[in-house]
């Protein structure tokens, strides 16, 4: 029998005590905060920070960001991923998700580690959606490395986003401060961020 | 390609300017089609050890000197993609304002009483044959500043992450009979013809007697996909 998808709606403004309730401090625990890697996770550690902005450009402080990635060998921790030769790690489950709202300027930041290039000619990248008062639909977008050019250029998803906005998915390197990255999501306006349909 | 994409027939536009906040939220560009395969294929997967013992009944979780006031409802469904294949061991989250239409987060000015019993939030996982239930109480209807005179219906926020990383969803479930949907643009920008399958329906057989009355809500999530792309 056919059925038919549950529509979306959206997360509304009120979702951190049931989805992210450590973090705002209420009394329900969380099934996975900012710290996408544990300090056993293997792999090189880093820091993912950026801003939510709308089409004046202003923060979002009500946006919730969701991350999933593979781990330092490029295996996702998943039935689907069979590909044993890239082991599994014990420590990692390659989830995380935050909220823009306990931070003064609403800014999010990620704790996690680079992930490993997962085959097929793909670069590294993170996958995140994106949900928010004001989405009805949530939005699917990637995070790429800017110190990882050569894998960036041959990669199939950014071969089809026009040469213009890929820089909307490039996680910058702060080389001022080791190990973390830049990483804005601009909903609206001349640099919004590409977000793909999948 | 063959993959399956998102169902604009199903879901809600990015941009629907009755609904104010989308107006510079919603992403204006096209969207950009990429092939699966493991990142989209893949998806994190939450089972029965992410549920603790009350969080599947929200008229218990909250409690700190009694119970919480307001009608207790059952809600339960089974949750299937769109071949009606059943997911079993699927999370599902849930959060929603109190009986007075309060939510317990704290930017919520809505000058109804908080409930001192009741968190509004709770989690449960699907079985084997993709059934979940959970009990809570029925929430209230609140205003909100979108136009002059605006309520929400009564709904439940729920989030699920689905077999994959293309399946996941985040809906809200409304109550048959409320007059305040027609009214509503949240709801109403879903497709007309979608809009039904946001509304749970009474059921005498899910309700207990001397106890609650029962809602069923079943949750159609996006199909199987195809094998990873070759190249």
């Amino acid at each position: 029998m056919r059925r038919y998808q549950t529509p979306s709606q959206t997360v509304g403004p009120f979702f951190a005590y049931g989805l992210v309730p450590e973090q705002y401090g209420y009394r329900f625990t969380s099934i996975a905060d900012h710290a996408v890697a544990a300090p056993a996770t293997e792999g090189t550690h880093i820091r993912i920070i950026g801003q939510v902005l709308d089409g004046e450009a202003t923060p979002i402080p009500d946006a919730l960001l969701e991350f999933w990635q593979a781990n330092a060998h490029g295996r996702y921790n998943h039935a689907a991923d069979e590909r044993q030769d890239n082991l599994l790690d014990p420590d990692f489950l390659g989830f995380g998700r935050t909220g823009t709202g306990t931070s003064a300027d609403a800014s999010f930041q990620i704790d996690t580690v680079k992930p490993g290039a997962v085959g097929e000619g793909q670069a590294p990248h993170i996958n995140v959606v994106v949900l928010m008062r004001g989405m009805l639909t949530h939005a699917f977008t990637r995070i790429y490395f800017s110190d990882e050019e050569a894998l960036n250029a041959v990669d199939p998803a950014l071969a089809n986003v026009p040469e213009n906005r890929r820089a909307t998915l490039i996680g910058k390197r702060d080389e001022a401060s080791a190990g973390t990255y830049r990483f804005d999501i601009r909903m609206q306006g001349e640099r919004e961020t590409v977000f793909f349909d999948i | 390609m063959s993959e399956q994409r998102m169902d604009w027939t199903s879901h809600p536009p990015h941009v629907h300017p009755d609904y104010k906040s989308t107006v510079l939220r919603g992403p204006t560009k096209p969207l950009i089609a990429i092939d699966h395969r493991l990142s989209e294929l893949t998806g994190p997967v939450y089972g029965h050890d992410s549920v603790g013992p009350l969080d599947a009944d929200l008229t218990k979780n909250g409690q700190r000197n009694g119970e919480p006031l307001g009608e207790r409802i059952i809600v339960t469904g089974r949750v299937v993609d769109e071949d009606d294949r059943p997911q079993p061991d699927t999370l599902v989250e849930i959060w929603q304002a109190n009986a007075a239409g309060r939510y317990i987060h704290e930017i919520d000015q809505h000058a109804a009483p908080i409930d001192p019993n009741f968190l509004g939030a709770g989690r449960c996982v699907t079985d084997g044959e993709g059934r979940y239930r959970y009990i809570t109480i029925k929430p209230g209807a609140y205003p909100w500043k979108n136009h002059y005179n605006a309520w929400r219906p009564n709904h439940i926020h729920l989030s699920l992450f689905g077999p994959s990383f293309t399946s996941r969803l985040v809906t809200q479930m409304y109550f048959p009979g409320d007059p305040l949907l027609d009214l509503d643009p949240i709801f109403n920008a879903v497709p007309e013809a979608a809009r039904e399958r946001l509304i749970s329906s009474f059921a005498i057989d899910v309700t207990e007697p001397e106890f609650a009355l029962g809602y069923v809500f079943d949750i159609v999530l996006r199909g199987p996909q195809v094998t990873p792309a070759e190249d």
